[in-house]
């Protein structure tokens, strides 16, 4: 073990930082809305996906164009799906709500599919936004501007996002709505503004984090960022589904342990990553079985 | 003397369909017999996935997981010997020196399903049924990873080739017909009962003593075998395999068959297999253009945009399914259960 952790250097740490930041961000978009819809977006790594899509598509673009391109076509297709397959689902169990968003995931990967392949090949370059992915080095250890974007741009969307629920009207509604939601109702919580709001943040951070890992990837593919969903859910699952800040660590925790993984393991063994990460998950739930941030074993989901 | 013909009924119901597929399957052309095969194999695996899926209620992505070791299992255990060491050199001496026939090739995949099963079963049963749906995507994920790159148990990235394509028309319908059977004599059960007494209502369940918890482990130890089986049917009826064949698109396909027959019943699970098979053949010949009364010419791709969109509205539309998730029966209770 100590062997393992000696090859684990400041750059390493770094780009760790920078992968569990983005995979916090898409925490927080899967949490919010889990919060007052107790729905599982499987479908959200596709809402990352159409922004990459967008910046690739827009390439020639000035990047600022691009970029509110990206937010727009994000947030509008988030609004969407709100709309056309939450809304009809809200009275039914979360299992329910969870395989119809794997539905809606395949269908976007599979429409996506059908665009990308129009000039016969798979994937298309985002090269307006490459630029950013620039090393600056500090100290011997090279930093991507892009890991200073997403830590940043997390550490300051979590903060505003603290403020928007701790200290607003707003706010205090989404909260209760998260906690109760048919209390919340009959006080008075207008049930489709905070819904609304919830998928609309959502939303934005989808942009955000398309954004950071089109700099970072620019080869965008239809599956881009579905293996990030799928570990991302199940890092929201470790650190605790109930509550938006424990799924947040979780979501950053995963990120950070896949990122210190593969630093520590020998060049030849990285394939190995994925197997590693997800074990390392399931060890951590047979000793956590309610998150590993969670206080007692109660949960809100269902109590068996 | 009614309750008995009811309950023949309901396991009389998807044999026959099954057994008329199968049937159907000898009277139809070689490029055909395919989809029917196919369609036979989906039925063992979406059945056997409805064995922990339908009668928990808990939803999850891994099932496909054990479908994937079975076929590895079963097909790295069937290559002749005089070509195994030409073609998977790296596996350990003794997988690569020994080989199966084909019967005992399906059981061992069931084995290796079900002791998978009951490893990674352990800790995720001990979740709560929405956590432990996700944390099944751990499973997948895992044996994808390690079936795709551990040149030791198989062929690693490449194709695992030569395996005897023994799954005719006979073996299908025999190998559906036994998930079925299992399946039906399962949910008759003692242990079949308590686990859908825990899905309709988990703390009523648990105040009359059931360990939730252990059913839901039993359950899931038992789908794994019949997927590993189902695995071992499907690899002897491809001849070859890869691991992206028994991944997230297969994890996809299965899921909304069972979702469109329904989930919380037998029938609906082979319903919804046979209906979604049909359905994917069509679509499959179509995106090379098919005569239907028009010629209809689909771009590629196209199937699965169906498939996706087909199954997300029958969600919202009808989640309960095309049967609505009850059991086969010519007459209904009056009282609107």
């Amino acid at each position: 073990m100590t062997g393992l952790l000696a090859t684990v250097d400041a750059q390493t740490i770094v780009d760790a930082i920078g992968l569990g930041a983005v995979y916090a961000l898409m925490a927080v978009g899967i949490g919010l809305v889990f919060g007052v819809l107790r729905l599982v977006n499987f479908a959200y790594g596709q809402l990352v996906m159409a922004g990459a899509y967008t910046l690739a598509f827009t390439s020639s673009w000035p990047v600022v164009w691009s970029i509110v391109a990206c937010f727009a076509v994000v947030i509008a297709l988030s609004l969407a799906m709100e709309r056309v397959v939450f809304r009809p689902l809200r009275t039914q169990s979360p299992t329910v709500m969870l395989v119809t968003t794997f539905a809606v995931a395949f269908l976007l990967q599979s429409v996506a599919l059908i665009i990308d392949v129009r000039d016969d090949t798979i994937g298309e370059a985002a090269a307006s936004v490459a630029p950013l992915n620039q090393a600056v080095t500090v100290a011997g250890t090279d930093i991507r501007k892009v890991v200073f974007v997403a830590v940043g741009v997390a550490v300051l969307s979590l903060g505003l996002l603290a403020v928007l629920l701790g200290r607003t009207t707003i706010g205090l509604q989404m909260r209760a709505a998260a906690a109760d939601f048919r209390t919340a109702r009959l006080i008075g919580v207008q049930a489709d503004r905070v819904i609304g709001l919830a998928v609309l943040l959502s939303g934005v951070l989808a942009a955000i984090v398309a954004v950071i890992l089109t700099v970072q990837f620019p080869l965008v593919t239809p599956d881009f960022a579905l293996r990030d969903t799928i570990v991302v859910l199940v890092g929201v699952v470790v650190g605790g589904i109930d509550r938006l800040w424990t799924a947040t660590l979780g979501g950053f925790a995963i990120g950070f342990a896949t990122g210190v993984i593969n630093g520590a393991l020998p060049t030849d063994k990285t394939v190995f990553l994925p197997a590693l990460v997800f074990a390392l998950v399931v060890l951590v739930l047979l000793l956590r079985p309610a998150g590993l941030f969670a206080r007692g074993r109660a949960s809100v989901v269902d109590r068996v | 003397m009614r309750r008995r013909a009811d309950l023949l009924l309901q396991l009389a119901a998807p044999t026959v369909l099954v057994a008329v597929v199968g049937i159907a399957s000898n009277f139809v052309s070689r490029s055909n017999e395919i989809y029917f095969l196919n369609a036979l194999v989906s039925v063992a695996i979406v059945v056997a996935i409805y064995v922990f899926v339908g009668n928990s209620g808990v939803l999850s992505f891994g099932q496909i997981s054990f479908v994937a070791v079975g076929a590895f299992a079963a097909g790295v255990m069937t290559v002749p010997l005089e070509s195994k060491v030409g073609v998977l050199p790296d596996l350990f001496p003794l997988l690569r020196d020994h080989t199966l026939g084909n019967v005992p090739s399906l059981l061992l995949a069931a084995v290796v399903g079900a002791v998978l099963a009951l490893v990674v079963g352990l800790p995720l049963m001990r979740l709560s049924g929405l956590a432990a749906g996700i944390a099944t995507f751990a499973v997948l994920e895992i044996t994808h990873n390690l079936l795709r790159e551990w040149v030791k148990i198989g062929p690693g990235a490449t194709t695992l080739s030569l395996v005897p394509e023994s799954t005719g028309a006979l073996q299908a319908t025999v190998g559906a017909l036994v998930v079925i059977g299992i399946a039906f004599a399962y949910q008759q059960s003692r242990f079949g009962r308590m686990l859908r007494a825990t899905r309709e209502d988990g703390a009523a369940a648990q105040a009359v003593g059931i360990d939730v918890h252990l059913q839901r482990l039993w359950a899931f130890i038992l789908s794994g075998a019949l997927a590993g089986f189902a695995g071992g049917l499907y690899v002897h009826m491809l001849g070859s395999i890869t691991t992206e064949q028994v991944y997230l698109e297969l994890t996809f396909l299965t899921l909304a068959m069972l979702v469109v027959g329904g989930a919380t019943s037998l029938w609906g699970a082979v319903v919804g297999a046979l209906a979604v098979s049909g359905l994917d053949a069509f679509l499959g010949n179509a995106e090379d253009g098919v005569h239907v009364g028009v010629t209809l010419n689909l771009f590629d791709g196209a199937r699965l945009v169906v498939l996706g969109a087909l199954m997300a509205a029958m969600l919202i539309l009808r989640p309960s399914g095309i049967t609505g998730g009850r059991e086969f029966a010519l007459r209904r209770p009056r009282s609107n259960a």
